[in-house]
């Protein structure tokens, strides 16, 4: 039963060609990473675009795969190049901000209370340094500091010293949103 | 992950949103039809695939990065997705001319300045045993692939899907209001339909706006009726003394389908004559947040509001409220003789400031009541951009004090601005319960309709309440499905309840519905005879249905009731016939299934034979818009 068959191994077989593989595979995994771009971009537009770009890439980018990576941290990684990516991408167009405006439109479907801690964590997030925001989207996605250094292509004490950097600005921004 | 970051997971988790269904099919079709370009034109050249591959990702990136204007902004992605389907059949030439590469050993500290392209390439990662995650629950989940199939794209596919494109034009804060399209009925099952009358256009103009910015428009955004009553028809009006409207009824032949038949049922409101109409009390309720400063939002409304002026009479009053932006009210009830103040006044308004105005409709409302003399019509009018910040913060708690404020004789008309966050169902759903129009300002011509050639219309009701119910003859009619009006259908008991509200229509107006009915013993019943109930009904089939019509005189509470026969025949009009041409063309736009294969082609010749003498140059702007929607489809 090809339900039941590893990630791996479906990569592999998409990798020499399989097509139904690879639809299963990226079926299995959309999700995830829908909600992984989200994380990475904090706005669903955006998040919708960064998973077409990925969409749109992975065919190419299957052939770099290997048998020792696991699929979701090798698909980790493509995602947060495809992020780097589009960063480059808006950073010519200023208006970086215009995403997570957004955001603040979208006000139908959650509760005031609920919306107000959002809007606080995306804004936080957002405060965040790209470096920081990607490991911290990986770290609150699960992932171990081990798995993010992989990914990130850093080591595994970056990723320990960018998360408590991360917490110490997000207190920070904290208290500063508490005394304002 | 430690406990500090527990909340902040916990919040993540709860905004993250779940992917959109139609973007996730489109994706995974996108991607699978890579993957199969791949393998059919690429795969020999895999071997080298290192450089290949970034060489590909290059020459996008390239393409994408010299893309800087606004507008591009926005079609990037599509841009992205075409840009593959583009490149990969003649990835070839590309993968024969690999971008110079340097490929250095990565380091921690070079890893920011490297380029982002190169470590697309991931690097390979020595496989280590892990303790198990909440991944690999996720992992081995065998959520199947359904809706896969449904995915696959035909080879002859064009380059940029368009439903691929119109996706990617409704942004997320873009909301519709729409329902699925009436399915077809069995008459000896439903004999009755009842609706009421929808004299919006602003899904017209939402339509106008894609076609005209190179997408096809949501099927969401297309609610047919609002389309066929976007145009003036010249249906007969009332004589003295009659109802304050006239209902025309016509039977033709079906454009799209030769076993059927349309019944066209025209309503014609009366045209009092202008100076008789009793004086207006305007009350502009205008969204000033910072979104209202582009230039087809602030800038638009101020012109329109110029032109509007010019139109009112010296006893019309005027005043404005401004929310959102800098709160309050910015004029004060000002005779409309008095252009200089209000013009001051229109030209003061400025888009700026954070969103603090709390409380505008109340005022709005407030300051309307204070106006109103026995007899005289109050209206606010809220033109926003989809900012809904009017003080009142439930959906739900608004349209209830919309509807309050209705009964007590203040209406509602919606004039919407800009098309980035729209918010159509909600601007629909005040407008039906502020007894007012809901319309789409796009450009200064659409104002000039709206403001100017149908002011009277617009802000003056004849009749409230309009409400349609049609009883079909089971000896005449198998079957029939209403086209259009899906957010419009009312109970049938409804139609005799005064208390359950209905669209009004408006001095001068016309409302048209089209049923398509299928004759009995037509070969073109779509629902087969059930074996084990009664058999055929027979009886008098001159008659194809009864027309039934309910309505308020302004300021009544007692709805008076028209009744009209529904004879067979084939008598058309060019009048008839262009509305039809409409209901196929919004049909197209739908996605609608019934239309076989009847296209943008057949619509746009039957809408420029019927033309007629289109004063106002709307019908021929409809037939470009066919034109530009059969280009932009494909077909």
């Amino acid at each position: 039963m090809r339900m039941t068959t590893a990630d791996e191994d479906l990569a592999l077989a998409a990798a020499s060609g399989d097509g139904a593989a690879f639809a299963l595979l990226l079926d299995r995994h959309y999700d995830r990473l829908f909600a992984f771009c989200f994380r990475l971009t904090g706005a669903r537009a955006e998040a919708e675009d960064l998973t077409q770009d990925i969409c749109a890439a992975l065919p190419a980018k299957l052939a770099s795969y290997q048998r020792r990576a696991k699929v979701t941290t090798w698909l980790y990684r493509v995602a947060v190049n495809a992020a780097h990516d589009r960063r480059r991408r808006r950073a010519t167009y200023v208006k970086a901000s215009a995403g997570w405006g957004d955001w603040e439109v979208n006000r139908t479907e959650t509760a005031i209370e609920d919306a107000a801690k959002i809007d606080w964590l995306t804004t936080a997030m957002q405060s965040l340094n790209d470096d920081l925001r990607d490991t911290l989207a990986l770290v609150l996605d699960d992932m171990t500091h081990a798995q993010a250094a992989k990914i990130l292509g850093v080591s595994e004490g970056t990723i320990s010293w960018r998360i408590s950097e991360a917490k110490k600005r997000l207190k920070e921004f904290k208290e500063k949103e508490d005394v304002a | 992950m430690s406990d500090d970051l527990d909340d902040l997971k916990a919040a993540m988790t709860s905004a993250t949103p779940s992917p959109d269904g139609a973007r996730r099919a489109e994706n995974l079709a996108l991607a699978r039809q890579n993957f199969e370009t791949l393998q059919g034109s690429a795969k020999p050249l895999r071997p080298t695939s290192e450089n290949g591959q970034n060489a590909l990702w290059t020459g996008v990136k390239t393409m994408l990065n010299t893309l800087t204007s606004k507008g591009a902004l926005g079609a990037t992605t599509a841009l992205v997705a075409c840009g593959f389907l583009f490149l990969t059949p003649t990835g070839q030439d590309l993968l024969r001319k690999p971008a110079p590469m340097t490929v250095k050993q990565e380091t921690e500290s070079a890893a920011k300045t490297v380029d982002t392209l190169r470590r697309a390439t991931p690097q390979p990662v020595p496989a280590r045993p892990k303790a198990s995650s909440p991944l690999s629950e996720l992992l081995t989940d065998d959520s199947g692939a359904a809706g896969l199939t449904a995915t696959t794209s035909p080879a002859d596919q064009p380059i940029v899907p368009a439903n691929d494109l119109s996706t990617m034009q409704s942004s997320d804060t873009e909301a519709f209001a729409n329902a699925a399209a009436n399915p077809v009925k069995v008459v000896s099952e439903e004999p009755v339909s009842t609706f009421s009358i929808d004299v919006d256009t602003a899904s017209y103009s939402l339509v106008r706006s894609s076609l005209q910015n190179g997408s096809m428009p949501p099927h969401d955004a297309v609610r047919v009726e609002e389309m066929i009553n976007y145009f003036p028809y010249d249906y007969a009006g009332p004589e003295a003394g009659e109802a304050p409207f006239r209902p025309t009824v016509t039977v033709m032949g079906t454009p799209w389908n030769a076993g059927t038949q349309l019944v066209h049922i025209g309503l014609q409101g009366r045209m009092p004559k202008v100076a008789d109409r009793p004086a207006l009390n305007l009350v502009f309720l205008i969204d000033t947040s910072g979104s209202m400063s582009d230039a087809n939002k602030l800038p638009l409304l101020k012109q329109s509001f110029r032109l509007m002026l010019d139109n009112l009479r010296p006893e019309d009053q005027v005043a404005i409220v401004e929310y959102a932006g800098s709160a309050g009210q910015v004029l004060a009830p000002t005779a409309a003789s008095d252009r200089t103040t209000i013009l001051q006044a229109i030209q003061g308004l400025g888009a700026g400031g954070s969103t603090n105005g709390q409380g505008g409709l109340e005022q709005a409302y407030a300051v309307g009541a204070s106006m109103a003399e026995d007899g005289e019509v109050s209206r606010v009018i809220l033109a926003t951009d989809g900012d809904f910040n009017v003080g009142i913060d439930s959906p739900e708690a608004l349209k209830t004090y919309i509807a309050d404020k209705r009964d007590s004789g203040t209406y509602l008309s919606v004039l919407g601005f800009g098309r980035d966050n729209l918010d159509d169902a909600t601007m629909q759903a005040l407008a039906q319960n502020g007894n007012g129009i809901a319309a789409f300002i796009d450009t200064l011509s659409e104002a000039q309709k709206v403001l100017v050639d149908q002011l009277t219309g617009a802000l003056f009701p004849i009749a409230g309440d309009v409400k349609v119910q049609v009883e079909f003859n089971p000896a005449a009619v198998a079957e029939y499905r209403l086209i259009g009006y899906e957010t419009r259908s009312l109970r049938r008991e409804d139609f005799n309840n005064d208390t359950v509200d209905a669209g009004d229509l408006g001095a001068g107006h016309s409302v048209t519905a089209i049923y398509e009915v299928t004759p009995k013993g037509s070969d073109a019943v779509l629902n087969d005879p059930l074996r084990y109930q009664a058999a055929e009904v027979s009886g008098d089939a001159a008659e194809l249905g009864f027309l039934k019509l309910r309505y308020k005189e302004p300021g009544e509470d007692v709805s008076k009731l028209l009744e009209v026969q529904i004879a067979q025949g084939t008598a058309t009009n060019s009048e008839a016939q262009f509305a039809s041409a409409i209901a196929g063309f919004g049909q197209l736009l739908s996605g609608s299934d019934y239309l076989g294969d009847w296209g943008y082609a057949q619509a746009i010749d039957l809408a420029t034979a019927n033309r007629g003498a289109d004063a106002f140059g709307y019908r021929t702007e409809a037939v470009q818009l066919m034109r530009l929607a059969k280009s932009l489809s494909g077909q």
